[in-house]
């Protein structure tokens, strides 16, 4: 679950992690009373998860309240790379002597946090690992030792950050880690961490990821989610039970488990047509399962064509095949189906799909043949 | 010959008296698997159609020799029950909980490598299939018979699609090892390919990839530098959008890193066959084996 930079910023004063004072606006009245109140000159930022909005006009600074106005009004309700604005965060502008980079990672590759501290703050940091790799310096905490001062002073001395700031700099570190550790997020981004002129460490950015798995332990956080801001069919998925992905194209897709679904995307892709989404059925075989998930593809007014792609292992075609029969009787949809059974009790499935004469449905036997239906079908529909 | 599971295999599943453990179990002892023990704390002294059950995973390993785990138990108890299996001796942990936490994970996964006694397979996996000898997890077994390809991947449905095209042309399996979806698997493709590499009955490795991570990159250098047994290798996740997990925790293209393409261009530079579609890897697996 990522949040929104005012989010983390919460999140990491609960942990002392100096961040500058600030309060969330939703609409230009309340940015304003938030303007006044923090003082000016005030930073009025977009709240979306997207990095780079600086530079595309989602965040000013304003020096008085008529400019706290005019800001607020830009900027809400504004496209950042396709994500509207719903969100403001008014913040005390700051000073800045020098702009750091900090972050902790979940680093799955070597299956440890991944620590990494590098004086080019403020940019892209994947093209300054890309241009100029040895400007980030970077160290793996192993997880049942966790962040010891040391490893905070070595990053501090291998970046080469200013030698007034070591300290401050390695203790923040240290800061970053405890959330990155206690909060059980997958990335803690500070970019820029920047050094005031007073020479005041702070975080003037943050980019939280945390871990959904582990919600259930952190009762705060799971609060922080915002399905405003999400895909309304992947809400929709996500209370029905479903792991539900939109995606751009015109063929809704079923089929069970996460790998045979990702596969059928691609073999539709190869096939010619272009999936509407990505859905994993799991062992689902009942009526309510199949009859849900079809209500979430159906929801999607683009698909134009359906392809079921189920490979009965435990769960049995035949199981499959009589819910989506309920399933049709319930909900009359109004594209085609193309349903391939196969695996355990697949031609009993077959059977019963075809006795039903459900309009619309036709079935097949392999994945590439069906994959090669629904695309046919699809164009056919006036693609 | 067979990796990981044979016919030695005694196991214990912790959550047995669940209804996916005991379903499973079960199934697992039709196959011929010995299942002589189970683990729900509590419920020591009860039994599941036989099989007895321990309030510890210590109880099962003194009183019925348990050499092998199958944890069945809901996300926020399967790291505690890894940790206590791996404490009580035992040397093979499969986990087949989906959605532990990743924090979890990485604190069993470092335990279990600075410990160095027990492995694990998964979590988040259909466990491990030697067909003809013993099934520990959720693979349907009847599909599969005895042969020489060894099969490790990522996925489950995924695994039995290929193995089932496999085996109307005919063709058996050593091993089916599904090394599970999450980001900190207990096991890596490198282990596997490794063991099948060393199994004198394997002649052939699939093996089955996804978006996410850069196991596969590091598995085509394994390839190359240690495997002389044909490898036909398959990527799922080439329409995956970037940032999205796509029903496996682990199955993410984060920025540059993770992406389908470049999984199958490392492999295919090693001088491994990917197929596009899983019929494809099937026939190019038959073809390589009637040669």
């Amino acid at each position: 679950m990522d949040l929104l930079e005012y989010q983390g910023k919460q999140l990491f004063a609960r942990h002392d992690v100096p961040v500058p004072a600030g309060k969330p606006a939703r609409d230009v009245e309340d940015a304003v009373a938030a303007a006044d109140e923090v003082g000016y000159p005030c930073a009025i930022k977009a709240q979306v998860q997207i990095g780079g909005r600086g530079k595309l006009g989602g965040i000013k600074i304003a020096n008085d309240r008529d400019e706290a106005q005019e800001h607020a009004r830009a900027i809400l309700g504004m496209d950042i790379r396709g994500l509207t604005v719903h969100e403001l965060w008014i913040e005390g502008a700051s000073q800045i002597a020098s702009e750091y980079y900090a972050s902790v990672v979940f680093d799955r590759s070597a299956k440890a946090p991944l620590v990494m501290l590098s004086t080019k703050g403020g940019m892209d940091i994947e093209q300054v690992a890309d241009e100029d790799p040895d400007a980030i310096a970077h160290l793996h905490v192993d997880p049942l030792l966790g962040f010891q001062d040391f490893h905070g002073r070595r990053l501090a001395f291998e970046a080469g950050i200013d030698d007034d700031v070591v300290r401050p700099v390695a203790a923040m570190l240290a800061k970053l880690y405890e959330v990155f550790a206690s909060e059980e997020a997958t990335l803690v981004e500070v970019n820029p961490l920047i050094i005031t002129p007073e020479r005041e460490v702070r975080a003037l950015d943050a980019k939280v990821t945390l871990d959904g798995n582990a919600l259930y332990r952190h009762g705060q956080n799971a609060l922080l989610r915002d399905l405003s801001a999400e895909d309304p069919q992947e809400v929709m998925a996500a209370e029905r039970g479903l792991t539900y992905v939109k995606l751009d194209g015109d063929i809704g897709i079923l089929a069970n488990g996460a790998g045979l679904s990702m596969s059928t995307l691609d073999v539709v892709a190869e096939a010619g047509g272009t999936p509407a989404n990505f859905l994993d059925a799991g062992g689902g075989s009942r009526a309510d399962a199949i009859t849900a998930a079809v209500e979430v593809i159906l929801s999607d007014a683009k698909v134009k064509a359906v392809l079921f792609n189920i490979f009965g292992g435990i769960t049995r075609c035949d199981e499959v095949a009589r819910g989506l029969i309920e399933a049709f009787a319930r909900i009359q949809p109004q594209v085609p189906f193309v349903v391939r059974l196969d695996g355990t009790n697949g031609e009993e499935g077959r059977q019963l799909l075809s006795e039903a004469r459900l309009p619309g449905v036709h079935t097949e036997v392999t994945m590439d043949d069906a994959a090669a239906k629904v695309v046919e079908l699809a164009l056919g529909a006036g693609g | 010959m067979s990796i990981l599971i044979d016919a030695e295999t005694r196991l214990c599943t912790s959550g047995i008296t669940g209804r996916e453990g005991t379903f499973h179990s079960l199934r697992n002892r039709d196959y011929g698997t010995q299942v002589v023990a189970g683990v729900t704390p509590g419920k020591g002294g009860q039994d599941v159609e036989g099989i007895p059950v321990f309030n510890t995973f210590h109880d099962a390993v003194e009183k019925e020799g348990a050499n092998t785990a199958m944890v069945f138990v809901p996300p926020r108890f399967a790291a505690d029950s890894i940790l206590e299996a791996e404490d009580a001796g035992i040397e093979l942990i499969i986990c087949i909980t989906e959605g532990i936490p990743a924090h979890d994970e990485l604190r069993v996964y470092n335990t279990l490598k600075k410990n160095g006694r027990a492995r694990l397979i998964g979590p988040n996996c259909p466990g491990i299939l030697s067909p003809g000898k013993a099934s520990v997890g959720i693979i349907p077994a009847m599909f599969f018979g005895e042969g020489n390809v060894g099969v490790v991947s990522r996925s489950g449905t995924l695994t039995y699609q290929i193995g089932y095209v496999l085996a109307q042309s005919g063709f058996g399996n050593s091993s089916i090892v599904g090394i599970g979806g999450d980001p900190v698997p207990g096991t890596d493709f490198i282990d596997v390919l490794a063991m099948f590499q060393e199994d004198p009955e394997t002649e052939l490795i699939v093996m089955c990839g996804e978006i996410g991570g850069d196991a596969e990159e590091r598995a085509a250098e394994f390839i190359s530098a240690s495997v002389t047994k044909p490898v036909i290798g398959y990527i799922a996740g080439f329409t995956a959008p970037p940032g999205k997990t796509m029903g496996h925790a682990g199955a993410i293209v984060s920025g540059s890193s993770g992406g389908a393409q470049a999984k199958a261009d490392a492999l295919q530079a090693c001088g491994v066959t990917v197929g596009k579609t899983p019929t494809q890897v099937a026939e190019a697996a038959a073809s390589l084996l009637r040669v």
